[in-house]
């Protein structure tokens, strides 16, 4: 098959049908349309940028190797995050060989989440920040969760995967899935509520 | 009648909109009320809209460049099997 001109209108699915019939074009095309995500989703669950490399490139070279087995029950963009977070969680494991990193352990001793921080932000960090210093903070705050608190919170509100295909890609149960997103939620908040909360405005703490 | 605590257990999947009516009900009536829970759900929510929206940032053009040339090998390597070796 040809590789033909590629639009940016046509769906995935379509281009997953060229690839399969073996449109190499369309292939790279999938691979320029999501590296960005990918590497991101990487970086943030390896917290380096060069395994964030290795991440990547071993990411689509599987896709690639598997693409025959891909059924199209879910989207293609779905079951790449799959591979990433199976390959990022790797990496991690491979690295951190003194700490353990299982997404299996318990989320928290099991008592309510606290908040203290409570301040409404000044403002929209969006338009005080530029996106490179944004990035930067977000990126330092999400590096102090733990693996199992942050990969949950990237797969549900930032690729925006159900809670079960969060479920199913991490193989944890639909419970602690959402125990350990209401955490990391929290944790997020109260991170980036230090960094953003209008100064002496804050409210006093409860609970 | 709920309090700080059951509001806080319940504030992803009240963010989510997943609560059964009459939690959300409630919920939402101690929301009104409470002035330090709706600012933790006002910042909960930035928080994930904040996450949500960045854009990301490009992959660096020698890694895309690495990455396409090692799906090339491959995809070189599948067409080879597929026509035969090269005569």
């Amino acid at each position: 098959m040809e590789t033909t001109e590629i639009s940016v209108d046509i769906d995935d699915s379509i281009l997953v049908e060229r690839a399969q019939a073996g449109d190499y074009g369309a292939f790279n095309e999938l691979v320029s349309r999501h590296d960005r995500k990918i590497y991101r989703l990487a970086k943030r669950i390896v917290e380096s940028a060069e395994d964030a490399e290795d991440v990547l490139q071993d990411t689509f070279l599987k896709a690639f190797e598997h693409l025959d087995n891909f059924q199209g029950n879910s989207k293609f963009y779905t079951w790449l995050v799959r591979i990433a977070v199976n390959e990022s969680l790797m990496k991690l494991r491979k690295r951190k060989t003194s700490r353990t990193v299982s997404l299996d352990e318990p989320a928290g001793n099991g008592e309510d989440p606290v908040v203290r921080e409570i301040a409404v932000w000044d403002g929209d960090p969006e338009q005080r920040y530029s996106q490179e210093e944004l990035r930067a903070l977000l990126d330092g705050a999400i590096q102090e969760l733990k693996p199992s608190f942050r990969t949950v919170f990237l797969l549900r509100d930032v690729e925006e995967l159900s809670t079960e295909e969060t479920a199913s890609a991490l193989n944890l149960s639909i419970p602690a899935v959402k125990s350990r997103l209401l955490r990391a939620r929290l944790d997020l908040r109260e991170r980036l509520t230090r960094l953003f909360k209008k100064k002496g405005d804050d409210l006093f703490a409860y609970l | 009648m709920l309090t700080c605590k059951d509001f806080l257990r319940e504030i992803s999947d009240y963010l989510d909109d997943t609560c059964d009516p009459t939690l959300r009900n409630d919920l939402q009536s101690h929301i009104k009320e409470c002035p330090n829970c709706w600012v933790v759900f006002d910042t909960t929510k930035k928080t994930v809209n904040v996450y949500k929206g960045t854009e990301p940032q490009a992959v660096p053009e020698t890694v895309q460049k690495r990455i396409l040339a090692a799906i090339e090998k491959r995809q070189e390597a599948k067409k080879q099997a597929a026509t035969g070796p090269p005569k």
